[in-house]
C-alpha cells in the first residue's frame, strides 16, 4: 500500500465500554483497499461492536478509528453521516427492508442520503438488483421474497454505487456485513457469499462477520475475537 | 475542491416522500388519528361558514329591502300610559328634508273572521289597521294578489290582507269576503311577506276614511313609516321625534327595522361561540392523538431509524422525517376537516336557502392551525428519534 492512499479501516488501540462491560479492548487492526476479511469469534466476543465502530455507527471510548483516513472521533454527526452515505454500506442479519414497499424503492434508498436524484437512484437500483440476480423481482414486496432474496436486496442497497458521486469512480466502498447468512439456509448462504466475493473481485472492501467456520476459512483473511480482544489475525498485523 | 464529508441535503420531494413513507404503510392508524383533527377543524369551519353564510344572506336581504326605512311610534308617556301621535305626524315627518316618502297605519280595534259564524271571543290574531295609500311603496311591501287600496276602494268596505293574515283566513285570491268589525268586507289584495315590517304580515288593512267613518277609528297614526336618504338616515333618525310629536318629542319611539333584523341574527352568535369552543377542544384532543401516534411510530420504527442512520441520514434528517410525518398527518386531517366543514356549510345553507360562503381566512387559518398542531405534536417524538443512537436503534426488534 502506498503512503498517499490511506487504508480503508485503521484501528489503533480501540476500546468500547458499555457501562461496566468492556465489549472491545485495545483493538488494533488495519484493512486495506479491496480486502475481503472474515471476523469470527464466539457469541459476545465483540464482533458486532467492532463492526459498528468500523461503520462509524458507534464511537470508541478509547483509541483511534480512522475510516478512509478520517479520524472518526473528530467528526461531527453530519460529517459521520456523510461518510456513511458515501463510503460505507451495511448488511445485517435482519434484512431491514420496509414492509409493503417494492424492493426497487428500498434498494434505491441506498443513495437517498447521498443526494442522488430519485430517477437516477431507481435506475441504479434496478441495475444493482439485476447484478444480484433479482432483475425480475423489482416490483415485489419483501413478503413475496425468500430470505436469501431479501438479503440479496440488502446487499444491492449497500453497494449501490454512484460512479459520478462525490466519492468518485475510484472512491473506496466499504461493505460491512454482520452475519449476512445467519438467517439463511446453506444454499441461500452460498449465493450471498458468492455475491460478496464478486463484489470483492470488483474492488469493494468487504468485512464479514460469520459463525460459519467453513465460510471463514474460505476467505483470504480472518480476524478472530475472544472476550473483546483480537485473539488472532491471519494477516499477522493486529494480533497480540 | 468539494468537501467530501459534507452531508447532502435531501431534496424537498425526497424529504416529503420519506416523511410520507411512515403514513402509507399504516393507513388505518393514519385515518383515525387524522380524524380527530378533521373533526375539530370541520366544526370550526362549519361554525364560521354557517355564520358567514347567514350574515351574507342577511346582507343580501337587507340590500334588497333597503336599510333606510325608519318607523315612528308612540312610546311611553310621562304618566306611564301609552301616548298618541298627533294626526298631523305623517305630514310633519314628510316635510323633513331627507325623508323621501312616508306611510302610516293606525290601529283599529276590530276583529277579523272568515265568516260571521265564528263566536266573538275567539280571536283570529289578525290586527285591523287603517292604512294610508302610500304605505306599500314606503315600506317596500309587494302585492302578491290583486291590488292595493286606492281613493275609491279606501272609502268602502274593502281590505288588503297581510301574507300571514290571508293564510290564516284561508283567503288565496281577491274577491273573497271576510267578516271585519261586524260587517262584510271584500278582499281587494294580498301582500307579500314584508321582512322589514313583519307587523304588516298579520294585519288586515283598510282605508283611512272608511275606518274613521265606519269602524270608530280615532284617526291617530300608531306607526309612521318613513324612507329617508340612505346617507342621512342616522341624522334623520335623531331629529324625527320633534316633527312627529312637537308637544312631547320624548314620548316618540323612532326605530330602524333593519337594525332589529341584524340584531336578531347576532343573537345566534352566542351559540356559534360555544360550537367554536367545542371545535377547539376537538382540535386539541386531535393534536394529542397525533402526538400519541407519533410517539408510538417512533418506538415501533427504531430499526428503521437505525437503518436510515446506517444509510447516512444525519440526526437532523431523522428529526425532519418524523416532523414532516407529523405535519403531513395533521395536514391530512386539516384538509379533510376543511372539506367536511365546507360540505356542512353548503348543506346547511342549502336547507336555509342561503348562499354558501366559507371565508378564505377560515380555511387558511384552519390549515395553519393544523400545521402548528402537527409541529407541536411531532416535535418531541422527532427529537427522540433523532437522539436515538444508531447501534441502539439497530438492535431493537
Ligand atoms: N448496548 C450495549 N449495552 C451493554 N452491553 C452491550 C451493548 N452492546 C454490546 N454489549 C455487550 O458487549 C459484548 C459484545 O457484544 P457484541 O454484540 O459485540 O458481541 P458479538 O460478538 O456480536 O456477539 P454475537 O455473535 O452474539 O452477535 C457483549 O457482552 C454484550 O453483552
Ligand atoms: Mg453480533
Amino acid at each position: 500500500m502506498s503512503g498517499t492512499v490511506p487504508p480503508v479501516v485503521e484501528l489503533r488501540g480501540v476500546g468500547r465500554e458499555y457501562g461496566g462491560v468492556t465489549a472491545l479492548r485495545d483493538a488494533t487492526l488495519t484493512i486495506g483497499r479491496g480486502e475481503l476479511v472474515a471476523v469470527v469469534g464466539p457469541s459476545g466476543s465483540g464482533k458486532s461492536t467492532l463492526l459498528n465502530l468500523m461503520g462509524t455507527l458507534d464511537r470508541p471510548t478509547s483509541g483511534v478509528v480512522r475510516i478512509d483516513g478520517h479520524d472518526v472521533g473528530g467528526l461531527s454527526d453530519r460529517r459521520l453521516a456523510a461518510l456513511r452515505a458515501r463510503t460505507i454500506g451495511f448488511v445485517f442479519q435482519q434484512f431491514h427492508l420496509a414492509a409493503g414497499v417494492p424492493v426497487l424503492d428500498s434498494v434505491a434508498d441506498g443513495l437517498l442520503y447521498g443526494g442522488t436524484p430519485r430517477a437516477r437512484r431507481r435506475a441504479l437500483a434496478e441495475e444493482a438488483l439485476r447484478r444480484v440476480g433479482l432483475g425480475h423481482r423489482l416490483r415485489h414486496r419483501p413478503h413475496e421474497l425468500s430470505g436469501g432474496e431479501k438479503q440479496r436486496c440488502a446487499i444491492a442497497r449497500a453497494v449501490l454505487g454512484d460512479p459520478s458521486g462525490a466519492s468518485g469512480p475510484g472512491g473506496p466502498r466499504l461493505l460491512l456485513a454482520d452475519e449476512p447468512t445467519g438467517a439463511l439456509d446453506s444454499a441461500s448462504g452460498r449465493t450471498v457469499m458468492g455475491l460478496l466475493r464478486d463484489l470483492h473481485a470488483a474492488g469493494t472492501t468487504v468485512v464479514v462477520i460469520t459463525h460459519d467456520q467453513d465460510i471463514a476459512a474460505s476467505l483470504p483473511r480472518q480476524v478472530r475475537l475472544r472476550d473483546g480482544r483480537i485473539a488472532d489475525d491471519s494477516a499477522g498485523g493486529g494480533a497480540r | 475542491m468539494n468537501d467530501p464529508l459534507r452531508a447532502a441535503r435531501l431534496r424537498p420531494g425526497d424529504a416529503v416522500r420519506v416523511g410520507a413513507s411512515g403514513l402509507r404503510t399504516r393507513p388505518v392508524r393514519v385515518f383515525l388519528s387524522a380524524l380527530g383533527i378533521a373533526i375539530g377543524i370541520a366544526a370550526m369551519i362549519a361554525v364560521v361558514g354557517i355564520s358567514t353564510s347567514g350574515r351574507e344572506d342577511l346582507d343580501r336581504r337587507l340590500d334588497a329591502l333597503g336599510t333606510n326605512l325608519l318607523t315612528v311610534a308612540p312610546g311611553q308617556s310621562f304618566t306611564g300610559g301609552t301616548s298618541h301621535l298627533p294626526d298631523e305626524a305623517e305630514e310633519m315627518i314628510a316635510r323633513v328634508g331627507p325623508v323621501e316618502s312616508v306611510g302610516a297605519t293606525g290601529r283599529v280595534e276590530v276583529s277579523v273572521y272568515r265568516n260571521d259564524h265564528v263566536p266573538e271571543p275567539e280571536t283570529s290574531g289578525i290586527g285591523g289597521y287603517a292604512a294610508r295609500l302610500g304605505l306599500p311603496e314606503t315600506v317596500g311591501a309587494g302585492i302578491a294578489e290583486g291590488a292595493w287600496l286606492n281613493e275609491a276602494t279606501g272609502a268602502y268596505p274593502s281590505v288588503v290582507l297581510g301574507a300571514d293574515a290571508a293564510a290564516g283566513l284561508g283567503v288565496h285570491e281577491p274577491g273573497a269576503l271576510v267578516w271585519l268589525g261586524g260587517r262584510w268586507c271584500v278582499v281587494v289584495g294580498i301582500l307579500r311577506p314584508a321582512p322589514l315590517t313583519p307587523e304588516l304580515d298579520s294585519s288586515a288593512l283598510v282605508g283611512w276614511a272608511f275606518a274613521e267613518e265606519e269602524l270608530g277609528f280615532d284617526g291617530h297614526p300608531t306607526t309612521v313609516y318613513a324612507r329617508a336618504d340612505e346617507a342621512a338616515v342616522p341624522e334623520v333618525r335623531d331629529v324625527l321625534a320633534a316633527p312627529a310629536n312637537p308637544a312631547a318629542p320624548n314620548e316618540v319611539k323612532v326605530s330602524r327595522p333593519s337594525d332589529a333584523l341584524a340584531a336578531q341574527e347576532a343573537a345566534d352568535e352566542a351559540l356559534g361561540g360555544l360550537l367554536l369552543g367545542l371545535g377547539a377542544v376537538a382540535l386539541l384532543v386531535g393534536g394529542v392523538g397525533v402526538a400519541n401516534t407519533m410517539v408510538i411510530s417512533v418506538l415501533e420504527r427504531r430499526s428503521e431509524i437505525g437503518l436510515r442512520r446506517a444509510l447516512g441520514a444525519t440526526r437532523g434528517q431523522v428529526r425532519d422525517q418524523f416532523l414532516i410525518e407529523s405535519l403531513l398527518l395533521s395536514a391530512l386531517g386539516g384538509a379533510g376537516g376543511v372539506l367536511a366543514g365546507i360540505a356542512v356549510t353548503a348543506g346547511y345553507a342549502a336547507t336555509q336557502g342561503w348562499p354558501a360562503l366559507v371565508p378564505a381566512w377560515a380555511m387558511a387559518g384552519g390549515l395553519g392551525a393544523t400545521l402548528v398542531i402537527g409541529g407541536l405534536a411531532g416535535f418531541y417524538p422527532a427529537l427522540r428519534a433523532a437522539r436515538l443512537a444508531p447501534t441502539e436503534a439497530l438492535t431493537a426488534v
